[in-house]
């Protein structure tokens, strides 16, 4: 494919493009519905043969999550790729990876639960995500793509925040922009780091003691009490500070909007339609799309808060992100959540229904 | 101007790549497309459908509940997605298996034999080219132009002596389909 | 004699590995860890490897090996070492890539990595350390736990109604086609640590060569949990571990 060339491919195959082309060194996953694409693409691509990227079927998620901490070690940039089940087995590797301050990507095209739930989209997977879906104190710096386009466009991004804050890094997907194909320009080609170029960026990487140097360890363990309050301490801080300076958000038709919906995601691609509709029947409204979902554009919400006569939060899930929005704006706004549930994905017509209630 | 179609019917009978060479042609056009599959286990026998949205404009939603053109494959379909177009819509539909016809009159009803046509001509594999060059003459969302170049882009190389006939099947499509209201 | 007379280089028999760290170790004495440490250490540096290695620590008694010996680690979650030593070994081709685990690392929480790794061949080498009880969580049934045994969880010892039967990793190990050299060994008196030094490097040489995955178990002992005396441990394993845990080679394909 030609560099800038615009091409029609579903947002699973973007990932594994974009893996390829931001200089990925390693990809360790295993099949489930509605994601297996990425996987299957990178097989079908070979990238062993060109860049040099590895790429391996695990034998569960709990390896595939287990390899990217061991690849992330090293100091490559690694990556795996699953839907809700599978994420949910691999939340031990991701507090691991949190705690051992590592960088790394996983990306969750969501899927409706609980259990096995269903193979059809959601985003139920939110409060998993930014709450902390492992153990301890940790979070997740997270990107929410809206189309197959901000999919390949995530990759690149999510690794150099990862890299910049040495965090883990989600892209938290779902079924619909998994699998749905748009047009997308690939991000151009960036070749893999060489040995000397991690050894300089990463003096942490276990890479072998090259020179004599001392030993690099990499654990999260570490028994005594007050050097682990340091330890998490320092972390805590690395989080204040990302919250400070990477928050990221789309905003749409706010300028005279009375009324402000809030949603991620597909979500977001659905809001906009309502907004079509509703704005034909008289009814100003505009749209904030949170691309963080941590940290959270909260003061963002919470300004816009100020001139609107009421919030909808509009989620595929049973009312996950309604909480974040409701302590952004401290209840001086009323807020009202919409969504429906069991992987059905809630159509225009019904949010506009919704919203006419609430102008009433 | 915004086309928003859904092809709906069995699995097996082309329905998913049929809607990606329409939204290819699109592409080729240079406008807005997406193309959102009801994925999941379907295999040949099940149903499948897709959401083919044509547009000058950013697509925001890829799933829709109402159509400019429904176009149904089979019984199940029809009865599904006749509601959903939008009032004077297109609805277009293969007569094969088909015993309880479309009756609102408020849409514009086109039939077209393809199943039928396909298989006396030995045409079976491009069966769903007819459907998409029906769709074609009575709403020209892409060019037949549009079609042949996305086909060239879409199909290795080994297949592209199967354009040729891909072309035919269209040019077929075009011929048979015919307005019953 | 002076002391000077006596440390001159000419009548040096012994000294410690130099990758072997000069801190105290955790372990309790009359463990075996310590010497599979040791012996690590040794072949390591014989090999010339120590700028070129990677460990990987398990969940267990051996957690902190990384603070023993002088090269570069990465400590696992509970029987995962195997998924990250494939990662590594696979990103860093030329490395010397290992994992150094227990019996409930390897042969319980993490059976499913460690069978994966092995049969996919990827060319690393699991030291595996079986002392058939949980060491560090303080003497519970292991899988490796022998039938009869009395451990915390078993207390009226291991009855295989109850609890199943103890299991032989290796053995299932030397079955895999990825499987290139799988050993059993053991550490308690001169002759056997030699053994076990010697299948440890034809492990490493194995892995650098790229002829596939290599297993050596150490049968081990664990006199504290056993709440034995370390000589009286070592007389107990070679009277009871060893019918049930065979020593010797189970399979090397290194010079097929």
């Amino acid at each position: 494919m030609a560099e800038n060339e615009i091409t029609l491919m579903k947002g699973n195959e973007a990932i594994a493009h974009a893996a390829i082309r931001c200089g990925c060194d390693g990809y360790f996953g295993y099949p489930i519905t509605p994601q297996s694409e990425v996987l299957e693409t990178l097989a079908e691509q070979k990238p062993w043969e060109t860049t040099g990227m590895v790429v391996v079927q695990a034998e569960s998620e709990v390896s595939s999550i287990n390899m990217v901490y061991g690849g992330a070690c090293t100091g490559k940039r690694v990556m795996t790729s699953s839907s809700s089940p599978g994420v949910s087995l691999m939340q031990e590797g991701i507090s691991y990876l949190a705690g051992a301050e590592l960088p790394a990507l996983v990306v969750n095209v969501q899927r409706g639960g609980p259990g096995l739930g269903t193979i059809q989209p959601s985003q139920a997977d939110y409060f998993q995500t930014v709450k902390g879906g492992g153990h301890g104190d940790y979070r997740l710096i997270t990107l929410a793509p809206a189309s197959v386009q901000e999919m390949a466009d995530f990759v690149d991004l999510a690794f150099e925040l990862a890299f910049r804050y040495r965090n883990p890094a989600m892209i938290l997907s779902d079924g619909a922009i998994g699998q749905m194909m748009e047009k997308v320009v690939l991000p151009p080609f960036k070749p893999r780091r060489t040995e000397e170029q991690i050894a300089k960026e990463c003096p942490w990487a276990t890479i072998g003691r090259k020179g004599g140097r001392k030993p690099n360890i990499i654990t999260s363990l570490e028994l005594r009490s007050e050097e682990m309050e340091i330890n998490n301490l320092r972390i805590q801080a690395k989080y204040r500070e990302i919250e400070k300076k990477e928050i990221r958000f789309e905003e749409y038709k706010t300028d005279d909007a009375e009324y402000l919906i809030v949603a991620f995601g597909s979500a977001a691609r659905i809001a906009k339609k309502v907004i079509a509709i509703a704005r034909e029947q008289g009814i100003k409204v505009g749209l904030l799309r949170p691309i963080t979902l941590w940290p959270f554009p909260s003061a963002k919400i919470a300004e816009l808060g100020q001139r609107m006569k009421g919030i909808l939060t509009l989620e595929i899930n049973a009312g996950q992100m309604v909480e974040d929005v409701r302590l952004a704006v401290e209840c001086k706004v009323p807020v009202q959540y919409f969504g429906r549930l069991g992987g059905i994905i809630p159509e225009p017509e019904e949010v506009v229904e919704v919203l006419k209630k609430m102008v009433k | 101007m915004t086309h928003e179609i859904i092809i709906s019917g069995f699995g097996g009978q082309g329905v998913l790549s049929m809607g990606k060479i329409l939204a290819y042609s699109g592409l080729m056009e240079g406008k807005e497309v997406t193309w959102m599959p009801a994925y999941g286990p379907e295999q040949r026998g099940g149903t499948a459908n897709v959401t083919v949205i044509v547009s000058d404009e950013p697509v925001s939603s890829p799933i829709l509940s109402s159509y400019d053109v429904a176009i149904v494959l089979n019984q199940p379909s029809l009865d599904k997605f006749e509601p959903k177009v939008k009032k004077g819509g297109i609805l277009i539909y293969d007569g094969n298996g088909i015993n309880m016809p479309p009756k609102r009159k408020d849409i514009n009803v086109y039939r077209i034999d393809a199943m039928d046509t396909a298989a006396k001509l030995n045409m079976i594999k491009v069966f769903n080219m007819m459907i998409l060059g029906g769709l074609m003459k009575v709403r020209p969302v892409v060019t037949i132009e549009s079609v042949l170049k996305a086909l060239r882009k879409t199909l290795p190389e080994r297949h592209h002596h199967l354009i040729p006939m891909n072309e035919e099947a269209i040019r077929k499509g075009m011929e048979i389909i015919v307005k019953e209201n | 004699m002076t002391r000077e007379e006596i440390i001159r280089e000419e009548n040096l028999v012994y000294k410690k590995p130099e990758l072997l760290n000069d801190v105290p170790m955790h372990y309790c004495p009359g463990c075996s860890h310590g010497v599979v440490h040791k012996l690590i250490s040794e072949v390591i540096a014989e090999m010339g490897l120590q700028e070129k290695s990677i460990g990987i620590s398990p969940v267990g008694c051996a957690v902190f090996a990384y603070k023993y010996i002088d090269i570069d680690w990465q400590e696992a979650a509970h029987g995962r070492a195997p998924a990250l030593a494939t990662a590594v070994k696979r990103l860093l081709p030329d490395r010397l890539v290992f994992t150094y685990q227990g019996d409930g690392d390897l042969a319980c929480i993490g059976t499913g990595e460690t069978i994966h790794a092995l049969n996919r061949g990827e060319n690393i080498t699991i030291i595996f350390i079986n002392n058939a009880i949980y060491g560090m969580t303080g003497g519970q049934m292991a899988p490796t736990t022998l039938l009869g045994m009395k451990t915390v969880t078993c207390p009226y010892g291991r009855d295989p109604k109850l609890h199943g039967y103890p299991l032989k990793m290796t053995e299932i190990a030397a079955t895999l086609e990825g499987t290139c050299y799988v050993t059993r060994q053991s550490v308690q008196n001169v002759a056997s640590i030699l053994k076990a030094k010697r299948a440890i490097r034809k492990a490493f040489e194995y892995s650098m060569q790229g002829k596939g995955s290599n297993l050596v178990e150490i049968v081990s002992t664990c006199n504290t949990n056993w709440k034995m005396t370390p000589e009286k441990a070592n007389q107990w394993m070679e009277e009871n571990m060893f019918p049930y845990y065979q020593l010797g080679d189970l399979k090397d394909n290194g010079n097929k």
